[in-house]
């Protein structure tokens, strides 16, 4: 078996992430007794950036946090507001689970396809939007409801959805 | 539960939260009467806030453990254990880390009581969580919030800032040599995160797999310490209970249920006005359905209901005026779940919406154990033929045969399981409506094999 014992650092932790990205990690390292635990905190951060975490990003982090790059990469691929691939400028989330279904999720998912031109998990040829499900928003008597980056919207009509697309540039 | 005459309506309006009640009455809303929400620490003081965690530090952590356990609150995140038993299960302390978790990462369709909570009196789940961690002599403490609730984990950052200038949090906490700190920590998706022990993996910022029990959390934790885990509204009920005592708190719901204080309802589905209020535990589902959410809107008719989140079993119009108490919800075959209802009218096809919950739960599963990995994405596979009439008589069987495949002490955890009691109970209510979704025989004659077998 070969041990591989080679402890030399692999990226360069600087060249990847700025500075503040660096500091704000270390901030959430604090947070815990093991800076493992920042994982999500630090693929959050470094995902503002450009919308994604892409390879060298993983690495810079495990090599942060003190550990193996496969573990980050489980972490990110494992929970769905991770994204390991280029997404929009705009991440619609369309919560579609049962009390938005009975309030007619689908058809406004329908709409929203066709309003835009993409299915589910793809990106309009512009870049500006990115269209995905996501389980239960808990905004349930305000039903429809869906999120677009960080804005919760209620009560959604396939009416509104072109005044909704037009407040995100 | 027809509600075509406007006019026998018992309310034509949305009710408060609250009630219009008082702190007696209404313990862990009655300070939305006087605010929209109570962010600032000090409106919150002016409003006994703080006042429960004041007495509680001036007594011995054993004297206020027997005050919560004579209390006997219910857990409040959906398996109703009681939170005394669980904290008395909690491993002495050897002078080390010992953890106090809150669980909000509400995600169980049709659950939205917790976000309100936290948006409106993030103050409250803070003392309720200074008053467990002192009982506890807990060492730090996290809010796991799901990483969709924004707003939230802005005023709780923002609040916990103004208790620790105030020295309710940090050390020597109001000179009782007691030392205690809460950070919030964010998710960043997934159901399973709700699933206590998964919870404590992803807080550890590992993959959100559950662990074998035991041993349980309270023993071996958060990175192998002893940890408790409670639920937002858990934490909620505390204040009050060491303010009034526990008594009180029985008294809240005397007469009404065994189950002690009062609860946050809420009702979502076509009804007239879908919401929240906390009522008494024992409230009957008519009462919160008709009195409270107004009724099914004009022309519908009710005919199922799931009494606490999608991985509760469907009750029906004649299961309306049970009390919702945990025991009493049991008997009638479903769980109480997180109490909040949500209505099916009579024009929803149960295939269809048994579908969408069951694509929720085969996508939600963390793909640890393979009953549920695998089992879970066949059942949406036959839902989908029978909805659109295309399945087989088997199907029906092959469903039956999941419900038992995938049930408790068969899967690794309770998500699976969770899935099974939505299905199970619409196969007995509704069973002709799956049958509906069977091809014709003649027209089957063509068709390939079953459609597991295919899987």
């Amino acid at each position: 078996m070969m041990i591989l014992t080679d402890r030399k650092p692999r990226v360069n932790i600087e060249a990847i992430l700025t500075a503040q990205e660096i500091h704000d990690i270390e901030h959430y390292m604090h947070h815990y007794p093991d800076p493992r635990a920042a994982s999500l905190d630090a693929l959050k951060i470094v995902q503002k950036r450009n919308g994604w975490v892409d390879d060298a990003q993983v690495a810079a982090i495990a090599q942060k946090l003190g550990i193996p790059a496969t573990d980050i990469e489980g972490v990110a691929t494992f929970y769905n507001r991770i994204y390991r691939q280029p997404v929009g400028r705009h991440v619609i989330l369309i919560c579609d689970s049962i009390a938005c279904f009975l309030m007619g999720a689908e058809s406004l998912a329908e709409a929203f396809k066709r309003e835009l031109g993409i299915q589910y998990g793809q990106t309009t040829a512009d870049n500006r939007f990115t269209l995905l499900p996501i389980c239960c928003l808990g905004n349930c008597d305000k039903a429809p409801t869906l999120m677009i980056d960080e804005d919760t919207h209620s009560l959604v009509t396939i009416e509104s959805i072109r005044g909704l697309l037009e407040q995100y540039a | 539960m027809n509600s075509q005459s406007p006019t026998t309506q018992p309310n034509s309006q949305p009710k408060p939260i609250h009630g219009n009640g008082t702190a007696e009455t209404h313990p862990l809303t009655w300070r939305l009467k006087h605010h929209e929400f109570v962010h600032d620490v000090d409106t919150y003081e002016q409003l006994e806030g703080y006042a429960g965690m004041k007495k509680a530090l001036g007594m011995t952590p054993a004297e206020v453990q027997a005050i919560i356990k004579d209390a006997t609150v219910k857990g409040r995140g959906g398996a109703g254990f009681p939170a005394g038993i669980k904290w008395s299960l909690m491993a002495p302390n050897d002078g080390g880390p010992r953890y106090l978790i809150c669980n909000a990462d509400e995600m169980e369709p049709g659950t939205f009581k917790d976000r309100l909570l936290m948006e409106k009196l993030p103050h409250q789940l803070i003392e309720g969580m200074i008053i467990a961690a002192y009982t506890l002599e807990a060492t730090l403490g996290y809010i796991f919030i799901r990483g969709e609730y924004i707003e939230a984990a802005k005023y709780l950052n923002t609040a916990l800032d103004n208790v620790r200038v105030k020295g309710y949090l940090g050390s020597n906490i109001l000179d009782t040599g007691w030392s205690f700190d809460i950070h919030v920590h964010t998710g960043a998706g997934r159901y399973i995160c709700g699933e206590e022990t998964a919870l404590i993996n992803s807080l550890e910022g590992r993959r959100a797999n559950p662990r074998t029990k035991p041993p349980f959390p309270q023993v071996a934790g958060a990175w192998g310490r002893p940890t408790i885990v409670n639920n937002v509204e858990t934490f909620n009920n505390l204040p009050a209970i060491l303010l009034r005592g526990a008594e009180w708190y029985k008294n809240l719901s005397a007469h009404k249920s065994p189950d002690p204080g009062t609860k946050i309802y809420g009702v979502s589905g076509k009804v007239k006005f879908p919401g929240l209020w906390e009522l008494p535990f024992g409230t009957t589902a008519r009462e919160v359905i008709e009195d409270h959410a107004g009724g099914m809107q004009d022309g519908l008719t009710l005919k199922a209901w799931l009494p606490g989140g999608a991985s509760t079993d469907f009750l029906t119009p004649d299961h309306l005026d049970l009390p919702m108490d945990g025991e009493t919800i049991m008997k009638a075959g479903s769980r109480l779940g997180t109490c909040l209802i949500m209505v099916v009218d009579e024009t929803q096809n149960m295939v269809a919406l048994v579908r969408n919950l069951e694509e929720f739960f085969a996508r939600e599963s963390c793909g640890w154990c393979t009953p549920c990995r695998d089992g879970l994405p066949w059942g949406v596979k036959i839902l989908r033929s029978l909805e659109r009439g295309e399945g087989q008589m088997q199907d029906i069987d092959h469903l039956t045969e999941l419900t038992k495949n995938l049930w408790i002490g068969k899967t690794f955890c309770a998500h699976a399981p969770g899935a099974m009691e939505p299905l199970q109970s619409a196969l007995k209510y509704f069973r002709s409506e799956f049958e509906a979704g069977v091809k014709p025989v003649a027209t089957q004659a063509s068709q390939p094999q079953n459609i597991v077998k295919q899987a």
